[in-house]
């Protein structure tokens, strides 16, 4: 794999997924080994937005390479509340450290910004856009659970706004899955999003119940419909709860249904799914930190 | 009558660029995609909605003392796929092309996302990679398909 920085999971081809996925596994494996790996290296994190989650499962991971972090802190005590450009910014902080992890509210921010610095830059989130890592993220797990091989997937909940699933849908194009959107028609796929997947080659359906496609499935992707979608509350909860599961809903699953979901959830998985063997999302959010590992450490070289 | 006839009609010019053929409304579009704007001397003369063989009707822009480039006349092609383009030198015509369609256009159009970071104050030029039916910001993904002219930059 060679890529100078991570912005977009599109960049990936199936080999890079498959080269991060196979590290990831080794670290998994026997993180201990790897404890020491970047005993020099800091990680610089640039956080435009709160993200707690994802600041500290980035942060975990390069201390587990025996590494360090250095971090901007809130906007709000920056000089970017002086009006700085990002550009500046991250010129400015690409002479502390050895890579850079920015969070940006803007769509484009990490592509800009890795024009301007030669540090490696690991996009974790640009506004609406992409967010590469956690799609890396999700796939090791689907991958641990399920394999790729004659995968079907269905992704269930807000696939308009979503950019988590968008990002997650090109991906899974690229290791051949097949695809069940299922959702309200007010919150289906935007067109731009199904029609590159389809220019892509994907094999996706769409579907407005969760029943007609829930036995054929591998891996079932809950997403949270916010509220805000919605012209009023009572709407929302009358929409919202046709896509919500509980431990009865999966008694029409395969055995071997992997359930996933982003996190934090609110109240589209029941508790009593946390219960069953299906319920793999608690282990998702902890592969977040063996999977940025193996990112880091290609990315700083550790594939030499 | 001919288009060549037609031309008469606007003053020849003695050094600069005929562009020809751009569709019928979109002459000003083709200044402001070019950064014409009269602020810098250079003599323009348009005319609009002449008779055409090969549009039913259009434009012709003339610049005088300015020889455009085709990096320059390429984005044209965005809004005026048929121009032509001729370089006058001491009244004679010395080059003809046509626009070509570049694979990007950079620093002509504004994203229309406004959450793109290239709507921002930042030193960055917008990037557009132009495809079979339409523009996508090479930003933020945004695809612009219909109107292009009112997603033309402001000088
Ligand atoms: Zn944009």
């Amino acid at each position: 794999m060679r890529h100078d920085h991570i912005i977009s999971a599109k960049q990936l081809s199936r080999g890079d997924i498959e080269t991060v996925l196979d590290h990831a596994a080794d670290i998994a494996a026997d993180p201990g080994a790897f404890a020491d790996r970047h005993s020099d290296t800091l990680l610089g994190l640039l956080f435009f937005e709160p993200s707690t989650r994802t600041k500290m499962s980035f942060t975990t991971a390069m201390k587990r390479l025996g590494g360090d972090i250095v971090d901007m802190g809130s906007v709000e005590s920056s000089s970017v509340k002086k009006g700085e450009s990002l550009a500046d910014t991250v010129r400015v902080v690409e002479g502390y450290t050895d890579a850079l992890v920015l969070r940006h509210p803007m769509e484009g921010s990490a592509k800009m910004a890795s024009e301007f610095v030669d540090v490696p830059l690991v996009n974790a989130g640009d506004g609406a856009g992409q967010h590469p890592t956690q799609t890396l993220l999700d796939l090791y797990t689907i991958r641990e659970n399920a394999g790729f091989d004659d995968l079907t997937i269905g992704i269930m909940g807000d696939l308009k706004y979503g950019r988590t699933v968008h990002s997650l849908a090109h991906a899974l194009t690229t290791v051949d899955a097949s695809q069940h959107f299922i959702s309200p028609e007010s919150l289906q796929l935007p067109r731009s999003v199904r029609y590159d997947l389809h220019e892509a080659g994907a094999g996706i359906r769409e579907h407005t119940e969760l029943d007609e496609i829930l036995p054929e499935l591998d891996v079932l992707y809950v997403t949270r419909i916010q509220a805000e979608r919605f012209p009023d509350e009572s709407e929302y909860r009358e929409v919202a709860g046709q896509y919500q599961i509980d431990a009865d809903t999966l008694a029409a699953a395969k055995d071997d249904l992997t359930v996933m979901h982003p996190l934090p959830r609110v109240d589209e998985i029941a508790h009593d799914v946390d219960e069953t063997t299906h319920a793999q999302y608690f282990q998702q959010a902890h592969n977040g930190v063996p999977v940025r590992m193996a990112l880091l450490d290609l990315m700083l070289g550790g594939d030499q | 009558m001919s288009d060549k006839d037609q031309q008469l009609r606007v003053s020849k010019i003695q050094n600069g660029t005929v562009i020809d053929h751009i569709a019928g409304g979109q002459a000003l579009n083709v200044l402001a995609i070019l950064g014409i704007d009269g602020t810098s001397g250079d003599s323009v003369s348009v005319a609009m909605n002449m008779p055409s063989d090969r549009l039913g009707h259009k434009d012709v822009v003339k610049v005088e003392g300015r020889e455009l480039s085709q990096d320059e006349v390429d984005v044209l092609s965005l809004i005026a796929p048929a121009a032509t383009i001729n370089i006058i030198r001491d009244y004679d015509v010395v080059e003809k092309g046509r626009v070509e369609r570049p694979s990007v256009v950079e620093g002509v159009l504004e994203c229309p996302n406004h959450n793109c970071i290239t709507t921002e104050n930042e030193p960055v030029d917008s990037r557009f990679a132009v495809g079979d039916d339409g523009v996508r910001c090479e930003y933020c993904d945004t695809i612009i398909r219909d109107d292009l002219p009112a997603h033309i930059l402001a000088e």
